[in-house]
């Protein structure tokens, strides 16, 4: 592609509106808002057309005038593009007519939607001549950052709880990234990293890489949108652990409703928790604009956020597309999990079980109603949360290698069939 | 008492890049107000119109987060050490 200047002009304070260059940070120096990357929509529009998107290769980057780096991307060229599957034996289970699911349990290379958020991340920290990349994770992040990072011969740390799954901890390992477990929950792992960040000079890329980082999100909306066949789905369930993936799948239909690359149809952003962790759907259900933070304890490890930044915007989307918050129990995310599994086919971490069970639950008390189409985004992949259904999927039955007993378990599954 | 007070990189340029302060106060809200003596303009960052604390700024005493404790008024000890610290996002 043509070298350009870029589309990105500036880092904007959320809260107040003061303006920063586009440097590697992420908090305003008079509020403590966060700072948010501001296009020129002008330019943008009218050059990103769907002609223009559909000759591109099948990535995140067929979207790049709407992601924040300057250059092309040099980190996570292939990240993107999962499938969008219909999902009709789901939805016939939950009793609504039209439902999908966005799949990035199998998103390249490291299964979850955080391969968007990194390939960004570190593409632009290059770009700022960062060497060394870190991050505070509840494990999916450090597993992108440490194989990302490794792909692009760049150094790093990443620092999670100590008592993460072990499939996410190995998951980190393996890419030869240096991994500190802290003895607490995410919020404290958090605290520890906005202390550690300005002090080594590295691309931390949810403190001071975050506004670049968080864009990179959008990227999943703005595949639902082009996926259905360039519209916006009525509903959309997103889980929540800091709430920034909810309000990113916002923006990417208000910018593609704004560039009129789709019709501006109403849609509903709902929020999805696990009830062991859930400040923001707890404040939503009580109508409240701010959450008060709590302390995780649920199996879906990768949303236990006690203090999550991006509460305050989430509770805000869902006010104003008139969408709501729910949370699901460790045994309904279990189910969940199962559910989708069974149906379709897709085997999803916790996160994918909290968004399942609380669909479910929107779906039976009719907040979604049963012939609006309804997408859920499936964040991360069963594989790396095995520890959380073990025991709860059903038994192998363990036979010597002979007919006669095989025949024992099918006269128990299936009598009709050994008698005929 | 004396308790000291890590400083945000955010909030440096007011302390002449001082990032442990020392300051003698009974409770969080009266090291703010210490803090606003010696460093003018610290108050209003922290806080907002209404004296609360600004929705993006954690506060902890000790590590633990003064929500869970009793806010503006959560008493210090001789050796206390506070933290300012921005909300981050991540997963």
């Amino acid at each position: 592609m043509e070298k350009q200047r870029p589309f990105m002009k500036a880092l904007k304070c959320r809260e107040c509106g003061h303006e920063y260059p586009l440097e590697a940070t992420h908090v305003c120096e008079f509020d403590f808002g966060p700072l948010e990357v501001v296009y020129d929509y002008d330019r943008i529009h009218g050059r990103l057309t769907r002609d223009l998107i559909e000759s591109r290769p099948r990535t995140m980057w067929r979207y790049r005038e709407l992601l924040p780096i300057a250059g092309e991307p040099t980190v996570g060229a292939q990240v993107g593009y999962t499938p969008l599957v219909r999902a009709d034996r789901l939805a016939r289970r939950l009793g609504v007519r039209e439902l999908w699911i966005k799949n990035d349990a199998v998103n390249y290379p490291t299964l979850s939607f955080k391969d968007r958020v990194v390939s960004v991340a570190l593409s632009r920290a290059r770009e700022l001549g960062f060497k060394t990349v870190a991050c505070a994770s509840t494990g999916n992040l450090a597993n992108s950052v440490a194989a990302n990072a490794a792909a692009a011969g760049l150094d790093s740390y990443v620092f999670i709880p100590h008592d993460l799954e072990q499939g996410k901890v190995l998951n980190s390992l393996i890419y030869g990234a240096r991994v500190i477990g802290i003895r607490g929950h995410y919020d404290e792992v958090n605290r520890l990293c906005a202390e550690i960040a300005g002090k080594y000079g590295w691309a931390f890329v949810n403190v001071n890489m975050r506004p670049y980082y968080a864009e990179g999100s959008k990227s999943m909306g703005f595949e639902i949108q082009e996926q259905l066949g360039w519209k916006i789905p009525a509903h959309t369930v997103v889980c929540m652990a800091s709430g920034s993936l909810l309000t990113k799948i916002h923006k990417s239909y208000q910018e593609f409703s704004k560039l009129g690359l789709v019709a501006s149809t109403p849609w509903k952003i709902h929020g999805a928790q696990a009830t062991g962790c859930s400040p923001i759907t707890t404040a939503q259900k009580a109508g409240l604009d701010f959450f008060k933070p709590v302390k995780p304890d649920t199996i879906a490890k990768s949303l236990a956020i006690g203090t999550p930044a991006d509460g305050f915007y989430a509770l805000k989307v869902m006010k104003e597309t008139g969408g709501s918050g729910e949370d699901v129990t460790d045994d309904e995310i279990r189910e969940g999990i199962r559910m989708l599994a069974e149906c379709e086919g897709i085997f999803a971490e916790t996160a994918g079980g909290v968004t399942v069970g609380v669909a479910r639950k929107l779906i039976a008390s009719g907040k979604i109603p049963a012939d609006e189409s309804v997408v859920l985004c499936i964040t991360g992949n069963g594989l790396k949360t095995l520890d959380a259904v073990a025991g709860h999927a059903g038994e192998t039955r363990e036979i010597r290698p002979s007919l006669r007993e095989f025949e024992g378990v099918m006269a128990n599954d299936q009598p009709d069939l050994v008698n005929s | 008492m004396p308790v000291q007070v890590r400083i945000p990189t955010p909030l440096r340029k007011l302390t002449n890049n001082e990032e442990l302060v020392q300051v003698e106060a009974a409770t969080v809200g009266a090291a703010i107000t210490a803090l606003q003596a010696r460093y003018p303009g610290i108050r209003e960052r922290l806080l907002d119109d209404q004296g609360a604390v600004r929705r993006f700024v954690n506060v902890y005493v000790n590590e633990e987060d003064i929500r869970f404790l009793q806010n503006q008024q959560t008493p210090l000890k001789e050796g206390d050490e506070i933290s300012i610290i921005p909300a981050i996002a991540g997963g």
